[in-house]
């Protein structure tokens, strides 16, 4: 394994008095998946944000490739470019078909030509096994398959990180293995991933490490096999026990 | 919608209390107009004696024959289905005021022969001053409108100040105020760029608003999904943003377009050879001044009708793009 991809050091964060990240440290490295779980409002989601700084930090420093992030930088853009980001809502551009979403990046910030940017983005919309929905529109698609087309408009983009937000928790039930099937296929082809979610069958069977946050810290770090079967944590033993209780 | 009940009633319209209510009340308006002088009166002759010296008793006896009609009028409407109703009661109206405007005793030859010159002059220049400074006014309202919601506060300023300005100041003041106030700084201005330069400036600080509203409209994930991809600020905002908020912004702006299309008649305090002018100018010369604004009247109607039809089909088509 190579230097790590990701490191974040010290890293405090507030949204006015809140204290939403206290003093986090950790590290991803090449190939490696991470998933992050925890109570809601615990700063999972802020942690993954801050990443590609779609949300800022204010104390501690965050490394991405080797370009350290910090408000005065210029190349945010060029560090955003290696980091695919999916959400929660999908966030697909409701305006655009399915094609021109995963065009739409390479072309206008790659600067590929259209025919090389199609051809990715027909390779990614087989990869995550609907390229018969291409020329429809978001809104005429289910939420996983709007999920997947999220996961592939990411993946055109060619990044050396994934970071899922909560990929899951919008979809309806039966929808959910669909993405977490792609997910996985992505995990067995080596790309690094950091995703916040509380499928623990995904953790369990795809991450190298879980790590579990509360009240905006880092409480426990482990392989899922120590993890699951024996947490240190009285925070990640309760929580534990919550969600795995069903 | 006002979202009516399932339940069937029989119409407020058939109700014997109401029918009852609306022939008193309409026995009394016209009772009050007393149309006794007019041919109303003339038909009434064999019951009221003659319409002149008829005194209150054939007042009230005309208003309670014609309140009985408007009150048939009513009810025969009632029977028929909403479509029809709607026809009816337009064309009923239309005839109304035709035959209102047609009580002036207007010279239609007259009309007919500045006609044309109104519509080549007058409603062309109308339409392409308005057509030119909604386009400019669009463009306008966009920087406004980015400026208005961006965190430099001398560009927040800037526009806060300007919208504040051209929307607190009467636009006829406007007007006056550019072209007569720019030759003071040394610049010289023909009243066709003054006029659109106004108007352009008013419509711009109102269409802030809406370009704003538009923009606010577009979710924050719309624009963290364009940020994430490495897109920057100026290509999320024409390629994401902006093509979003059209469904929002285009309604409105219609709207603004028609009235712009009303208020450009301003401008012809100016000396703007635009249909207001030609119609005051032209029914000056031989004060024939009803014929001319009668018809300027109908003509600005017809444009905003038509505006109004393809507005409506605009805001259609940006319905079934958006899904």
């Amino acid at each position: 394994m190579s230097d790590p991809i990701i490191t974040m050091r010290g890293v405090n964060k507030w949204y006015g008095k809140y204290h939403a990240l206290r003093d986090v440290n950790f590290s991803v490295k090449q190939g490696e998946r991470i998933v992050i779980c925890g109570p809601s409002g615990s700063g999972k989601s802020t942690l993954i944000r801050t990443l590609n700084w779609l949300e800022a930090h204010q104390e501690g420093t965050i490394t991405i490739d080797d370009i350290e992030l910090h408000p005065k930088m210029r190349k945010i853009d060029q560090v955003r470019m290696e980091v695919g980001m999916v959400f929660q809502h999908f966030n697909l551009f409701p305006h655009m078909s399915v094609l021109e979403n995963l065009m739409f990046a390479p072309i206008w910030v790659r600067g590929l030509s259209e025919p090389e940017a199609r051809e990715i983005a027909m390779t990614y919309l087989e990869r995550v096994h609907i390229p018969e929905h291409a020329e429809k529109y978001p809104g005429q698609l289910s939420g996983g398959q709007q999920q997947r087309v999220a996961i592939a408009r990411a993946l055109c983009m060619n990044p050396k990180v994934m970071l899922f937000d909560e990929p899951t928790s919008a979809l309806d039930p039966e929808m959910v293995s669909e993405v977490l099937d792609v997910m996985t296929e992505l995990a067995r082809d080596g790309m690094t991933m950091v995703c916040v979610t509380h499928e623990m069958g995904f953790a369990k069977a795809v991450a190298d490490r879980v790590i579990f946050m509360d009240a905006g810290e880092i409480i426990e770090e482990a392989d899922p096999h120590n993890f699951f079967d024996a947490p240190q944590n009285e925070r990640t033993k309760a929580f534990l026990g919550q969600i795995l209780q069903h | 919608m006002l979202y009516p009940d399932t339940v069937q009633r029989d119409p407020l319209v058939h109700k014997p209390k109401f029918i009852a209510l609306t022939i008193f009340l309409s026995m009394l308006v016209f009772a009050a107009i007393n149309l006794n002088g007019t041919i109303i009166g003339e038909l009434m002759r064999p019951v009221i004696g003659e319409p002149s010296e008829s005194g209150l008793f054939g007042r009230l006896s005309t208003g309670l024959v014609l309140g009985i009609l408007f009150a048939v009028n009513i009810v025969l409407i009632g029977f028929l289905r909403f479509r029809w109703q709607v026809l009816v009661v337009w064309l009923e109206l239309l005839a109304l005021f035709l035959s209102f405007f047609y009580s002036f005793d207007l010279n239609f030859e007259f009309i007919r022969s500045k006609l044309w010159f109104m519509i080549t002059q007058g409603v062309f220049t109308t339409l392409y001053v308005s057509a030119i400074s909604i386009v400019l006014a669009s463009i306008v309202a966009i920087f406004g409108a980015v400026a208005k919601l961006s965190s430099n506060g001398f560009a927040f300023a800037m526009a806060s100040f300007y919208t504040s300005f051209f929307r607190g100041l009467p636009l006829l003041m406007q007007i006056y105020l550019i072209y007569l106030g720019l030759p003071q700084l040394g610049y010289v201005i023909d009243a066709v760029p003054a006029g659109i330069l106004a108007l352009t400036l008013c419509y711009g600080a109102y269409m802030t608003e809406i370009f704003r509203a538009g923009i606010q409209s577009i979710p924050k994930g719309q624009w963290e999904a364009s940020r994430a991809l490495g897109v920057q600020f100026g290509l999320t905002m024409r390629r994401v943003i902006l093509p979003q908020s059209m469904p929002v912004i285009i309604p409105p702006t219609g709207n603004q377009f028609i009235a712009m299309l009303k208020d450009s008649s301003l401008i012809s305090v100016i000396g703007v050879w635009e249909l207001m002018f030609i119609a005051r100018t032209a029914g000056a010369k031989e004060f024939k001044h009803m014929e001319m604004l009668i018809t300027a009247a109908l003509i600005y109607w017809i444009l905003s009708i038509c505006l109004e039809l393809v507005q409506t089909r605009i805001e259609r088509h940006f319905r079934t793009q958006s899904h």
